[in-house]
């Protein structure tokens, strides 16, 4: 995509500006979300229901952004949303990484029956379509946050192991490893010394990128309702609603859309962005 | 020989992963809570009806004996009984599979031209804006998975600007008596073009949400392979020869960079089959992806026993066709 001029520094610092800023904004209104929120998020109020936002004939004040069909306000609910979408986003990313990592690290610096063990899982992992896999997870743990986090870890394992299991493998043949096994250092102590600070820029971006990942995980399994209890506001459970009614309140739909697209997007753009600033050849 | 060989070990290797998932869905799925045998039967059952239709499924035996049984039937072709759709398993999945496989491939298409034609223009006019927005539209579509695309895109051309169906496969008034479940490809050979143009109209969205991020990265790899080729001797002594640029990208660069696009689009592809799950879900066409949802919320064991094998075959299939089409398209392999 992008060579080795140094002209073509100034779009990476935008795209990380502009994703860190997003974030930071949805991080401090995930934090204040009771401070800030207009209403009660599950508040219900059937004279109330289905009000356009704010800037249409016949909304009411204070529901800036207009409520659903049961009258809890849109605004409201997206921000105490965030706050689960963030728990989520950043626990279960976390973990995935760690696990993923740990394997991916193990199968390809290590090599022998633990690799072969390891990639026999990645290709059956595969094998599956995810959202299934997800789904059916989801429905043998019970819904529940929990249950959403281990689904996640269980299912996009793979992805980190996939690919951090190939950076060891191309940093083990480098010259480097092979002076500090003559060096006398211990099998694990070069894994952990010389190999993990070598693919820590990869981890870090794909971390970022599975936490966007997370998210819409998250979103999906609120859509086929089989998230956390249909009462607590989530992005996905939203926009499930919206979708039903989206002929008679669009409002319900667009506005946690809207979120949801800009959070994926600016954490994906964060990844790609840290990759490029910590590449050794590009900087 | 060696040719012989390396199929024969990837038979084999296919083989044991489809084991594998077999082995993981049975087991997962039978630790579900909640009994499907009693949401069967009607409030009131006594507990002997429950046995003896339990029975009847097998799920009295032990979890190893089941899968024994299970096994020595999908040997047969049978993939046992529906619970909650009481047909067998084979011929409901066997009657959605066409559904799903017109989706894809009607998608598979979409974003190889998508992706090609982004390609070309960024390496038709490089190091200038139409480059530049290239690869900032493709980096954009590849952040956003198919499920927020699918939700934009019921949006804007099935709320704001109404030119496609939002769900459905087909208008009801326009079904014919289709006698396959390849719809699309039955109604262009019965020349029915009317049918054929609601039935775009239907997958169209659907299609283009899981088409969007694959197009994204077919364009970003095919214009990078696109500019190492370039540099290339033979593609400059083309360029001495007098031809035109747009004869030189396409005629002489095009078909030695298409290879490494090609491995990709395989693997890429059984993801996008995977994405028709919750794509169809989303605009409720009725594949496979839609009946398997259905099938998780109604604890229905053997449906989805059949459902996730079907894929998990449909990916090693796809995998398998792809390394061949590579061998084939490949003259360095060929006689390897």
């Amino acid at each position: 995509m992008r060579d080795a001029r140094g002209g073509e520094k100034r779009p990476i610092g935008m795209r990380l500006w502009l994703s860190g800023g997003w974030l930071t904004v949805l991080v401090l209104a995930a934090l204040c979300a009771p401070l800030i929120a207009p209403k009660d998020p599950l508040m219900q109020d059937l004279f109330l229901g289905r009000l356009p936002p704010f800037w249409m004939d016949g909304s009411e004040p204070g529901y800036f952004l207009g409520t659903d069909s049961l009258g809890r306000d849109v605004l409201s609910r997206i921000l105490y949303g965030a706050r689960l979408a963030l728990i989520v986003a950043v626990i279960a990313g976390s973990l995935t990484c760690i696990v993923g990592a740990t394997l991916g690290l193990v199968a390809g610096f290590y090599r022998g029956w633990a690799d072969r063990i390891i990639s026999r899982f990645v290709d059956i992992w595969m094998a599956f379509p995810p959202v299934l896999f997800a789904i059916l997870l989801i429905a043998v743990l019970g819904p529940g946050l929990t249950s959403i986090i281990i689904a996640i870890v269980v299912i996009d394992w793979t992805r980190f192991a996939r690919v951090i299991r190939a950076e060891a493998m191309s940093q083990s043949a480098m010259d480097y490893v092979a002076s500090a096994q003559v060096a006398g250092r211990t099998r694990f102590g070069t894994m952990m010394t010389e190999i993990l600070p070598n693919v820590l820029p990869t981890i870090v971006a794909l971390l970022t990128l599975e936490m966007g990942i997370a998210v819409i995980v998250e979103a999906i399994l609120s859509f086929v309702n089989l998230s956390i209890s249909t009462d607590s506001p989530t992005w996905g459970g939203m926009i499930s609603e919206g979708r039903t009614s989206v002929h008679q309140a669009w409002w319900v739909l667009v506005f946690p859309l809207i979120t949801l697209f800009l959070t994926v997007l600016s954490f994906s753009q964060l990844g790609e962005g840290l990759k490029d600033r910590f590449d050794p050849v590009l900087r | 020989m060696t040719v012989l060989r390396n199929i024969l070990i990837r038979l084999l290797t296919t083989a044991v992963t489809l084991f594998g998932v077999a082995v993981i869905v049975f087991v997962v799925i039978r630790v579900v809570p909640g009994n499907p045998i009693a949401m069967m039967l009607p409030p009131g059952a006594t507990d002997a009806d429950i046995a003896q239709l339990q029975a009847q499924y097998g799920f009295d035996k032990s979890i190893f004996q089941q899968f024994i049984i299970w096994l020595g039937g999908v040997m047969q072709g049978d993939f046992g009984q529906s619970i909650s759709l009481r047909q067998p398993v084979a011929n409901l999945v066997l009657g959605r599979l066409p559904a799903t496989l017109e989706l894809s491939i009607m998608a598979l298409v979409m974003a190889m031209l998508m992706g090609g034609a982004m390609a070309l223009l960024g390496t038709r006019y490089r190091d200038s804006k139409t480059e530049a927005a290239v690869d900032v539209s493709a980096g954009m579509a590849l952040s956003i998975p198919d499920f927020l695309w699918g939700l934009v895109l019921i949006l804007l051309f099935g709320v704001l600007w109404p030119v496609f169906h939002i769900s459905g496969r087909i208008s009801p008034s326009l079904n014919i008596d289709f006698s396959t479940n390849f719809y699309l490809f039955e109604s262009l050979i019965r020349l029915r073009f009317d049918v054929w143009a609601d039935l775009v109209a239907h997958m169209f969205m659907p299609a283009l949400a899981l088409a969007i991020p694959l197009a994204a990265i077919i364009a970003q790899l095919l214009k990078q392979s696109l500019k190492e080729t370039m540099h290339l001797d033979y593609v400059t002594l083309a360029r001495t020869k007098g031809y035109g640029e747009n004869h030189v990208i396409t005629r002489e660069a095009l078909p030695n960079a298409i290879l490494p696009t090609l491995t990709l689009v395989g693997v890429q592809f059984t993801f996008l089959i995977g994405g028709t799950v919750i794509i169809e879900r989303l605009f409720s066409y009725e594949g496979l992806g839609n009946m398997a949802i259905d099938a998780v919320i109604n604890r229905d064991l053997p449906l989805i026993q059949g459902i996730v094998i079907l894929f998990a075959l449909l990916f090693t299939v796809v995998n398998l066709v792809v390394d061949m089409l590579y061998v084939v398209l490949n003259p360095r392999l060929r006689h390897a």
